[in-house]
């Protein structure tokens, strides 16, 4: 009787600890935020920083508020968030199909081998006045440079992940008289998911770095647009106004992201 | 008539910048419904016999006929058990064993039937749809050997199935392996590196040598221990004497074998 006692207060402090140290962490990472902002509101209002180049939090607020209730924000933000998301999805999914082809063909791999590192090595964003070029200054060529810049490093990260199947499971199918499809849905593909799905989250970040190159490029709408108009009519709290608004929706687009993967991860195992 | 014949095959394994003769002239044919035991130390080639066999790779030279047919696509017909059990992680023990029939475009409410009543049989009903993680060396082994019988294969190629497991498990199994197959009238080659299990299970024994691989000896196991089941078979006095015969062979084949490396080492220096 005593015994069990003991072992749930010990277990109760080792919670109560744990508890406490999350609290610690928190507490830092919110008096960081404040402080963080705070000074640069100080800093503002006393000329240290010139509030012209600067902006303030106060004033960055009141722009996101103002742009809000006239509408103006609306549109930009949904253009962005839609242009990023496709070019995420149509990044990661030509990745994969890339990478399934090169399994398909020991050969073709080979083949492809010295273009995909180059254009591995390329940074994808130089394409950007080529792509405008050939697509028309509007959201194609701007979903394509979200898509271009994620769907090599897809391709190699995925082939690399098929090659590592332990080819014994491939042996068992063979053994039965599997067609490479065969082997490829019920050996590769499903060892392979997890990995697949990690890809997302890196090509999730990729896709806004190419969408806000892309909109800096065209000119037209999107958050990329706002920053690059702010720079030019020296309206720098909407530059930052526009920061504070991609921070927050690619950070929100992550963790979505981030939810989804330990979903699929929980169900394709189970 | 003989049910599987290998005919001169030898294999070489290729590399960029080196090659290894895995086999050299290998022949032997069996009959159908023997049980054959492959004995031999690790390298001397038998899993790519099995292999060859299996048709997962192709020999260099020789010939491997299956009822007369080139093992080429025989691949349905023949239940090849690799070394571990392979049983796929993402996939519950029941859809495992459905592997066979789902590739092979035979799968039914039949099949489903089947592979519930095989699992049963070697003890495995409640764990059907659970995932090989959960199982023990034992139970994923039998699980294994189930997925490998639910196509009826004309012949089973058993890469030493036991090797992994502790002794007791091992003997168990062997035991359970040895009336299914006996039930089903399976022709068999089983590789395995123990005298002991080689005896117990088999009809005849093929002692391999290695570098390159060939046979060096076949022992054929006492009438009177063939349809005795393992256990018996380990207790019964023929079985000793039949044990310090092979044992006297591989010894002498392993002395040659340190010879030939001593030999290989001092052109060298
Ligand atoms: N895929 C391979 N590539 C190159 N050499 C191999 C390969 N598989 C086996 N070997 C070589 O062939 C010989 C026979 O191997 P194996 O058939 O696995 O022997 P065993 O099953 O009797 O241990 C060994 O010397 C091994 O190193
Ligand atoms: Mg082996």
């Amino acid at each position: 009787m005593k015994a069990t006692n003991t072992d749930e207060q010990l277990f109760k402090a080792y919670l109560s600890k744990v508890k406490k140290e999350t609290k610690i962490v928190y507490t830092w990472q919110v008096s960081i935020l404040i402080t963080f902002v705070l000074l640069w509101e100080i800093a503002s209002r006393l000329y240290w920083i010139d509030p012209l180049l600067f902006s303030s939090p106060t004033t960055i607020c009141q722009v996101i508020i103002e742009k809000f209730s006239n509408g103006s924000l609306f549109t930009h933000l949904e253009v962005t968030l839609l242009e990023t998301i496709a070019g995420f999805l149509i990044g990661t999914l030509f990745g994969i199909l890339l990478a399934i082809s090169l399994w398909t063909s020991k050969r073709f791999s080979r083949i492809m081998d010295p273009y995909l590192v180059i254009l591995n090595a390329m940074p994808k964003v130089a394409l950007g006045p080529i792509i405008i070029v050939a697509l028309g200054p509007g959201y194609v060529s701007i979903i394509a440079m979200g898509a271009i810049i994620s769907v090599i490093i897809t391709t190699l990260v995925v082939y690399s992940a098929f090659n590592e199947v332990d080819p014994n499971f491939e042996k068992v199918l063979i053994s039965f008289g599997a067609s490479k499809w065969q082997i490829f849905k019920h050996a590769i593909f499903p060892a392979t998911l997890p990995a697949m799905i990690s890809t997302l989250k890196v090509n999730v970040g990729l896709s806004w770095v190419g969408v806000i190159v892309g909109e800096f490029l065209v000119s037209k709408q999107g958050l990329g647009y706002l920053i690059i108009y702010g720079f030019q009519v020296f309206d720098f709290s909407l530059v930052m106004a526009s920061l504070v608004l991609i921070a927050i929706f690619a950070a929100i687009m992550y963790k979505f992201v981030e939810r989804m993967e330990a979903w699929l991860i929980k169900h394709s195992s189970s | 008539m003989s049910f599987l014949t290998l005919d001169h095959v030898s294999h070489y394994y290729f590399s960029k910048n080196n090659y290894t003769k895995a086999l050299d002239d290998i022949s032997f044919s069996i009959q159908k419904g023997e049980f054959i035991a492959l004995l031999g130390p690790s390298g001397c080639g038998k899993s790519t016999i099995l292999s060859i066999i299996a048709g997962i790779i192709k020999q260099t030279e020789g010939k491997v006929s299956l009822q007369k047919k080139e093992v080429e696509t025989t691949a349905s017909e023949i239940g090849y058990m690799l070394q571990q059990d392979y049983l796929f992680p993402w996939k519950t023990i029941v859809d495992n064993v459905l592997l066979g029939p789902k590739i092979t475009h035979t799968h039914s409410k039949n099949t489903e039937q089947k592979a519930l009543k095989l699992l049963k049989e070697v003890g495995l009903a409640e764990v059907a749809n659970a995932y090989p993680s959960s199982l023990s060396g034992g139970m994923r082994q039998r699980a294994a050997l189930v997925r490998t019988l639910i196509n009826d294969p004309k012949i089973l190629l058993l890469d030493e199935p036991f090797s992994a497991l502790d002794y007791q498990t091992k003997l168990k199994l062997e035991e359970l392996v040895s009336k299914l197959l006996k039930a089903y009238h399976k022709t068999t080659i089983l590789v395995t590196h123990d005298i002991g299990e080689a005896i117990a299970m088999s009809d005849r024994i093929f002692v391999m040598d290695a570098n390159p691989g060939t046979i060096s000896k076949v022992f054929e196991v006492p009438i009177e221990l063939r349809n005795e089941p393992p256990l018996l078979v380990r207790r019964h006095p023929k079985y000793q004497i039949l044990f310090d015969k092979v044992w006297e062979e591989l010894d002498q084949r392993e002395n040659v074998q340190t010879k030939k490396v001593v030999s290989i080492n001092n052109e060298g220096d």
